[in-house]
């Protein structure tokens, strides 16, 4: 897949026109949230960079897994979510824990093993999700969690809430059998799911014409629901196209899939090495870095001074400064606890995310209200 | 076990007396009247009534909303069953054989079982698995999985004998708040009968059951071979115990050493392959928990170490028969 950065830039968000996108008049990013995407990425790469240098410290166990230059995806798609809306979030995917109100305390402690992690310890890495902010965590195995982001869009649909569900997969989970089992079974119930696609051009060591066959963005229309291509290194077109499929998702208008084209900039794993990448295409990606590039749209387009954009990578750094103390600070777990929680005692209504857009300290925005039962779980086409 | 018709006791009261099948159908249809968040999904149960019609009028009751045909995707169904009870949903999934859940085996050993122990999440679900062999059903249609769920911390697993106990558990099973892995054995449908309390009436998960008591032997078993060896126990006039685990994760370890200690012989049958199964698992424990009671070796009976061929004296050469049961008790009776 090529894409020059003209060609880029003038098809931000490539919508199939069959496709109507919901309606959002006069929703539009304010000044702030501008400032929130910007910081939410900033935010991502500055805990990973910290992440890295735990990692290099020997305080982490296992690998190192991060999402270096593709920051704009999941800040930018979680952005638009309201507080009861639910997620499944992978593990290149750590701006959308931060918008959903994760702090990065319990990230570090998490890659650590801390008691203070969100896991507890029980899990590493990305691997995880914070109940108490409406996120269930992801499992190794791709691209399972589409499959779960599908039951909870079920339940909300059987209940007639005006909820949706997102989760992220890479290239690479598009070659597993899940991924169509996901992709069919969210459109044949026309579930409230948004699927966002990273094609990062790497799954691992292996490159996209190894991985996929035919085009992602054609593959979403063959199950004959709402696709769009989108720039994922433009927070805000990513944004645009978020929001327009969560909006559709709410208004019973089914599954979107995102397909956002990126690039991996660090190997899988801190392990590696990538030398199976061409220096070429670091470089060409480098130049579309999606801080870097947004930091100048904050300054060229929308009016910021370059002190605020310096003052917020400051603040930034100072606080996940702070945060790698507190975790650092945790101590590890209470071996007795490896065999505790194997079972439920009862079940746990999940809590809310936070949901940073201005849209929804608004007077009117959607609350994720129960409505009426809907024709649950019915299947569009007659049998 | 296609053979066996088993009759239970007739309980004091006035109980209908229903098939193991029909047990099932009046469990899931009492969890789906009392409480509206219980569903069911899975391959043709609505129209159809599923492949042995547990769900049979159930679309008309309940709606398609709540009786999904899903797509045949078993890791998309055990996938949606695990988002749907996150969300507070209480998901009741059919596999079509209990043989399919290979196909759904991702989702639930890796998201279901785990999701709990990693980030305290429950997932209230049950995964109906229509097991077992006896009528040709080759090795794809015949087979007992249980050992499969054992090795997956997170998940329980039962396999009822009895149709009160079919009905019960299965209630309970709807009821845990943990993913339970519900194995109902298809010779049992319409061959073994019994009272069945009507209205509420759950059992235990995780206790065993003395179907018949007895001071020489014990065989444990469940299933199937609970049937057999109520049967072998009668023919052979014999003062033979058989404890019905019923619940095989988490083992009801206090009713298995009871009996141990008290006949000091054991037989545990089942009807799953050998190597590595519920009746290595029950041999090892009383053999570490109950050794000095023992007065002879922990004998098995199970299907040997193959899969499950299809034409009837191939078959019938694998699974336990009841002269096997008989043989295999007299046995160890004169130990």
């Amino acid at each position: 897949m090529e894409n020059g950065d003209a060609a880029v830039a003038s098809a931000r968000v490539r919508e199939h026109a069959s496709m109507p996108a919901g309606e959002h008049t006069g929703m539009h990013l304010t000044r702030d949230d501008r400032a929130g995407l910007f910081r939410f990425m900033v935010m991502m790469r500055t805990a990973e960079e910290r992440a890295i240098t735990l990692y290099r410290q020997g305080k982490v166990p296992g690998s190192f897994y991060d999402g270096r230059g593709q920051e704009a995806i999941s800040v930018g798609s979680a952005y638009t979510l309201g507080p009861r809306d639910r997620m499944c979030i992978l593990h290149r995917d750590l701006g959308a824990h931060f918008v959903r109100g994760v702090t990065p305390d319990r990230y570090l402690a998490n890659y650590m093993g801390r008691a203070h992690a969100v896991t507890g310890g029980k899990d590493g890495n990305m691997h995880f999700g914070d109940r108490r902010l409406g996120t269930v965590g992801m499992v190794s195995m791709l691209p399972d969690m589409a499959l779960v982001a599908n039951g909870m869009a079920l339940a909300f649909k059987m209940r007639g809430e005006d909820r949706v569900a997102m989760t992220y997969f890479g290239e690479g989970s598009t070659a597993n059998g899940q991924w169509h089992e996901a992709m069919n079974f969210a459109a044949v119930y026309e579930l409230p799911v948004v699927f966002v696609l990273e094609n990062n051009q790497f799954a691992y060591s292996t490159p996209n014409e190894l991985e996929v066959a035919g085009d992602l963005v054609a593959r979403a229309r063959s199950y004959g629901f709402a696709s769009a291509g989108v720039d994922g290194n433009d927070v805000e077109a990513v944004f645009e196209a978020a929001r327009a499929a969560v909006d559709r998702a709410r208004a019973g208008g089914g599954p979107t899939l995102i397909a956002c084209e990126t690039m991996r900039m660090h190997g899988h794993g801190a392990h590696d090495d990538m030398s199976y990448v061409p220096p070429e295409l670091f470089e060409k990606w480098e130049k579309r870095d999606p801080i870097e590039r947004y930091a100048k749209r904050l300054t060229d387009d929308f009016g910021f001074e370059p002190d605020e954009v310096a003052a917020i990578r400051t603040e930034v750094a100072e606080y996940i400064a702070e945060c790698a103390e507190k975790a650092l600070a945790s101590p590890m777990p209470d071996p007795a606890a490896a065999t505790e929680g194997v079972y439920a005692e009862a079940w746990e209504a999940l809590g809310d995310g936070q949901a940073p857009w201005s849209f929804w300290q608004q007077d009117g925005a959607p609350q994720g209200a129960d409505g009426d039962p809907a024709v649950a779980g019915e299947p569009r086409r007659a049998a | 076990m296609s053979e066996v018709t088993e009759t239970e006791p007739a309980a004091e009261t006035a109980a209908p007396e229903l098939t193991y099948l029909e047990a099932i159908s009046d469990a899931l249809r009492y969890e789906m009247r009392r409480d509206e968040s219980v569903f069911c999904l899975g391959e043709d149960i609505g129209a159809f009534g599923g492949a042995f019609k547990v769900t049979d009028g159930f679309v008309e009751e309940f709606g398609a909303s709540r009786v999904l045909d899903t797509p045949l995707a078993e890791n998309a169904i055990i996938g949606a069953a695990v988002g749907a009870a996150v969300e507070g949903l209480r998901p009741v999934c059919e596999m079509q054989f209990a043989d399919f859940i290979s196909c759904g085996f991702d989702q639930l050993v890796n998201v279901a079982a785990k999701l709990h122990y990693r980030q305290g999440v429950a997932v209230p679900m049950v995964v109906r698995l229509p097991s077992g062999g006896g009528f040709s059903g080759g090795p794809f249609h015949s087979q007992n999985p249980e050992a499969w769920f054992l090795q997956t911390p997170g998940l329980k697993v039962v396999a009822p004998s009895t149709a009160a106990d079919a009905k019960g558990l299965l209630v309970s099973a709807i009821r845990d708040p943990n993913p339970v892995c519900y194995l109902e054995h298809k010779g049992l449908y319409r061959h073994v009968k019994g009272e069945v309390p009507a209205g509420e009436y759950t059992v235990p998960i995780g206790e065993a059951r003395i179907a018949r008591e007895g001071s020489e032997m014990s065989v444990i078993a469940y299933g199937s071979s609970v049937i057999l060896a109520m049967r072998a126990a009668e023919e052979l006039g014999e003062d033979i115990e058989v404890l019905d685990l019923r619940t095989l994760a988490p083992l009801d370890r206090e009713a298995i050493l009871t009996t141990a200690r008290k006949t000091g012989k054991i037989l545990v049958a089942h009807e799953a392959t050998r190597s590595a199964g519920v009746g290595a698992e029950v041999a090892a424990l009383i053999t570490e928990e109950a050794f000095e009671d023992l007065d002879g070796p922990v004998r098995r009976l199970t299907t040997p170490d193959v899969p499950i061929p299809f034409s009837p004296p191939l078959e019938q050469a694998v699974l336990p028969q009841l002269e096997d049961m008989k043989e295999a008790c007299s046995e160890l009776l004169r130990y």
